[in-house]
Parts: structure tokens; sequence; C-alpha cells
């Protein structure tokens, strides 16, 4: 337990020192940072530029964070990501329809078409997940509902392709989108992640105990008087507004998702409630310290904060891999 | 039936049928499993034990019906089926990464409120439990660090620390070395003498003769129930494994030994000799 409020404490002091260098941190340096209180200019790249973003990419890392544990709950997998059930391609698809139709740009700053892309990109990431569980035939088979997944994904992910095909206007947006990028998260997109992480955080810390009680195995969890159908369709209903919510305002980012839980295992072991809550700090701290990192390697160019996240996130995993076999996670006699 | 006759049965199933994918495994069962008695449940691989025990736990669909203490259980509430029956099931997933306690006191969900931190009263079963097994020590590892055989002692510690009135356990004994299955036989004892109803799977047959009662089956249906003490159950046995073992008594228990004069077929000597070394 004071591994877990120690490691709380450090990703929150962390998330607060990397949101003040992220203000710092752009194409006009630390000096904006100085001009503050002076300079208009400087004091609109900080208020509504630096400030919204930082705290934005903080905000999505923290939704996929939280939906990264979920999932690897829920299907009792330590690769599940929140990507899975076709979610990522359901809000591509979303985001790419809306765009198409209506000729909106996906970093548009008006909270109008914010919610607007919110909404095309929750819906997508629903109606992939109902579509997977459709195919999968329910939630009962973990095995048949990743495939309908991986199916789903593939099919959504064409119909994407089609899209940009058919409306080339859209490439462009689509491009960046699918990279992932917190270039243009405003305050609005920072307002819509902030309610409803609280939303998802507080209905996953209320669900929790299901996802102990799964980690003991279907038939025990139910043995316990779990009703499993009902509170692993809200799970998956937490697991879909998170995803699609982050992913309508940043794109597809990699690797959080995966990573944040695994990062948190690494260091403390503890149920479910607790690593929700630290698996979401972490992916903010992760997805903060990302995109920091994005603004200042080739400053004043920026890399776009999905590619900076996939190579360190892959090379986490590798390295995770090749540790494996020294130090075996189960001991068997 | 009178009613002394009925109170002293903990579980009842009539005529019941199940089926694994498209395959029928249960075949019209009907039994009555004595309360506040130890029943183990034996037969060859694939004659439906594991099954009829998932069915009488409530956890596989099914059709006819089954009763447990005296409530039909397809209408008890989740919570309430939970309180008074536990489950220890077999090769199941196992949460690697939460510790030990926290992984017995998941027993205790059934009684706590949703949500609300665990009582002192939880607090002590947890202990209780933990000592029972003798997994009391390990209580801040996690069970990805445990071997095979501490993870089932763990494992069968938070099913008693339901301290369920029924206790259904398939295979208890995997993984459990000599000293530790000689105290899960002292511990079954114990519970039935404060009236628990107990009922195992087992494969080790000598281990099963130690219960009250024993339920034989093959095929998805019963072949026989009745005393482990009474030479009619182990002629029964003796039938069911095609006369391969024989019960004979040793030191005041009965004890089930390989034939050594074997029908022809099945496994043969050499055969059992390219499989080990295989």
């Amino acid at each position: 337990m004071r591994v877990v409020v120690a490691l709380g404490g450090g990703l929150l002091a962390a998330s607060v020192l990397l949101a003040l260098l992220g203000t710092g941190v752009g194409s006009s340096g630390l000096e904006s940072l100085t001009q503050v209180w002076r300079d208009p200019t400087a004091a609109q790249i900080v208020w509504d530029i630096r400030l919204p973003r930082t705290l934005g990419a903080w905000g999505a890392g923290a939704l996929l964070g939280l939906a990264g544990a979920v999932a690897q709950g829920l299907f009792r997998n330590p690769l599940a990501d929140p990507y899975l059930l076709g979610s990522a391609s359901g809000s591509s698809l979303g985001v790419a329809l809306a765009l198409a139709l209506f000729g909106a740009s996906p970093f548009a700053t008006h909270w109008l078409v914010r919610l607007g892309l919110t909404g095309a990109a929750f819906l997508g990431a629903v109606g992939a997940v109902l579509l997977t569980l459709i195919l999968a035939r329910g939630v009962q088979h973990t095995l048949r509902l990743l495939l309908a997944g991986v199916i789903v994904g593939v099919v959504l992910g064409a119909l994407v392709s089609l899209t940009m095909q058919v409306v080339p206007d859209v490439m462009q947006a689509m491009q960046a989108f699918m990279l992932g990028s917190t270039g243009f998260v405003g305050w609005s997109a920072c307002l819509l992640m902030a309610l409803v992480w609280l939303l998802c955080m507080l209905a996953a810390w209320m669900l929790s105990p299901v996802l102990d009680g799964l980690s003991l195995g279907e038939a025990t969890a139910i043995s316990l008087g779990l009703p499993l159908p009902q509170l692993r369709a809200a799970l998956i209903a937490v697991l879909a507004l998170a995803t699609g919510t982050a992913v309508a305002q940043t794109g597809l980012i990699a690797f959080v998702g995966l990573a944040a839980p695994h990062l948190v295992r690494s260091v403390a072991k503890t149920t479910h409630g607790n690593l929700i809550l630290l698996s979401s700090l972490m992916g903010g701290v992760l997805l903060m310290a990302a995109d920091i990192l994005a603004r200042w390697l080739i400053a004043p160019q920026e890399l776009p904060v999905g590619v900076l996240t996939a190579v360190l996130g892959g090379g986490y995993l590798l390295w995770l891999m090749h540790r494996g076999p020294t130090m075996p996670t189960r001991g068997t006699v | 039936m009178s009613q002394r006759a009925i109170d002293s049965i903990a579980i009842q199933a009539h005529d019941v049928r199940a089926s694994l994918g498209h395959v029928q495994v249960l075949h019209g069962i009907h039994v009555n499993l004595a309360a506040a008695c130890w029943t183990s449940i034996v037969g060859p691989n694939g004659a439906g034990k594991s099954t009829l025990l998932k069915v009488l736990a409530g956890l596989l669909p099914h059709s006819g019906s089954v009763t447990l203490l005296g409530q039909a259980l397809g209408t008890l509430p989740g919570r309430v089926r939970a309180q008074q029956m536990a489950w220890l099931g077999q090769g199941e997933a196992s949460g690697d990464d939460l510790t030990v306690l926290d992984v017995v006191m998941l027993g205790r969900l059934p009684h706590q409120a949703w949500l609300a931190a665990p009582s002192a009263q939880d607090h002590a079963a947890v202990e209780q439990s933990l000592k029972a097994t003798q997994a009391w020590d390990w209580r801040g590892r996690t069970l990805g660090q445990l071997s095979g055989g501490e993870r089932q002692r763990v494992l069968l510690a938070r099913a008693l620390a339901v301290q369920a009135q029924v206790l259904l356990m398939d295979e208890p004994l995997a993984n459990l070395d000599p000293p530790h299955q000689a105290d899960w036989l002292q511990m079954v004892r114990e519970l039935v003498a404060q009236g628990k109803t107990v009922v195992s799977v087992l494969h080790e047959i000598s281990m099963a003769l130690h219960a009250q009662q024993m339920l034989i089956m093959d095929q998805g249906r019963v072949t026989h129930q009745g005393g482990c003490s009474e030479a009619a159950t182990h002629r029964a046995l003796e039938a069911v494994f095609e006369h391969r073992i024989t019960i004979h008594q040793l030191a005041s228990q009965w004890v089930a030994l390989p034939n050594a004069t074997q029908p022809s077929g099945g496994f043969r000597p050499q055969l059992v000799r390219a499989a080990r070394s295989g």
C-alpha cells in the first residue's frame, strides 16, 4: 500500500513539473514564459497554445492509460490495449466520415466542432465495439472477442482508406490524425477530456472489484456472485468512451494505453481500483513527457507525438520481452 | 420424503442435462447430496464429473432443476448463492499480479457491501483461512511468485474465506505434496464436523475413499452412490474403472491399488513407458 501511495504521489508531482516545463517549451522558446505578463503575444502563446496542449496531452494519455488498464483486466491479457475490439479503426472511420461529410478540419478549436468530432469518434468506437460483440456473439469467449476485434479493425480500416480515396481533401487531415498529434488541442478539448476522465474514472473504480474477481477466472468470478454479463458490458462502455474521447482529440496515439499499466505493475502489485488510477496517471505523465520531447527534440520544428510514442513504447515492450525469461513472472514446480 | 430427510440434503439435482459446445455431457442426473457430509465424485476421464460440479455450483446452463439448501438454484440471487456456496475450480486463470492477501480477500466479496472497506470480521476470516492452509507467511507475495502447490493452497484459502455452508472443489489436491494432502484431509473433516457440506471431484481414488459418501460417474451418468466403506461401492468403483484397480483395506483405511493382472487393451506397460520417456 505504501508503494501505491508513493507511486501515486510521484506521478502527480511529475505531472505538475512536466506541465510547468510544457509551458516553457515551444517554437518561441522559454522567452514566451518570461514575457507572459508583459507581451500579449507571449501570453497568447502560453495560455492558448502551450498550456491547453500540455494539459490536453495529459488528459489524452490519462484516458488511454485508464482504458488500457480496463482492457487488460477485462480480457485478462497483459497485451490487451484500448484499441482492441476495433475501437481505434471505428473512431478513425467516424472522424473520416465526419470530415468527408461536413468538411471540417480535425484540428478546429471551436467547441462545437470538437464536440462533433468527439461524438463522431465516440460513435465510431462504440459502433465498432458493438459490431465486434455481435460478431463474437457476446463477451463470453475472450479469444473469439479478440479475433472479432481484429476482423472489425481490418474491415473498418479499409473503409477509412476508401473514404480517403473518394474524398482526397480529407487525406492530409486524416494522416495527421492517424499519426497522432497533440498540436491542436485547445481549451474546449481539454475540458471535454477532463469531464469524460472524471466520469470514466468513477465508473471504472466502482467496477474494479469485477476485474479483481475476473483475474481468478470466469467461473470463480461468477461463483463470487458477480453478475458478469452486465458488469462486463458496463466496462466495455467505459473502455469505448475513454478511447473514443482520447482518439477524437489527439488521433491514434500508440502504445500509451499498453505501456502505462505495465509500467505501474512493474512497480506496484495492487488491486484493479488502484491499478486503474495509477495507470491513468502514468498514461498522462507518459504522453505529456512525450509531447514535450516531440516539441523539443528538433525545435523549432516538431515531431508528431504519435511517432515518438510508437518508437519509445515499442522499445519498452521489446526490452520487457527480452527481460522476460530471466525474470519468470510465474513460479512453477 | 420426511421433513428430516429434506433438511439433511444440501444439494439436490433432478434430471440435470448439460452440454459443452454441441456435445451432451450430462444425461439426466438425479442426485441428493447429504448435508454436513463429505461426498467425493469419482469416475474415469470424460465422465462429466467437473461438468456436474459446475452445474451444481450454478456456473453452467443446464436443463432440469438444482436445489441448494432447499431453494431452487436458478431463483437464488447471485450474492445469496455466493454466500451459501463456495467454489474452487481447476486450472483457472490466476491473477499473477494480485497479492495473496488480495486474492483471499476476494472470497469475502459476497459478504461485503459494494466497494466497502473490509471489516474486522473479513480480516479475521482471511487470516484464519490462510493459516488453515499454511499460506499466511506469503500474504505479501503475489501469486506469480508462488509455486503450483503454494498457489493451490492460496486458492483453497480463498474458497475457505467465503465461510459458506457448502464447499465445492474440483481437483483440490492438484499440485499438493503428500503432507499438504494429509492437511487437506484433516481440514475437510473439521469442516464437516462444523456442519459444512463438502463436495469434491477427486482423481486420487484412495483420497476419495476417505469421504463419507461417494458418487461414481461414467459417460455422463451416475452409476452408483453409496457410503465409502460399503462393499457395493467398492465393487461399483472397480467396475467403472474396468477392474484395473482393486480396493483393499490397509490399516483401517481403504486404498485403491492398480490391478496387477490387467485385461488386454488400453494402456499397455510398453505404451506407458513410451509415454513417460516421450
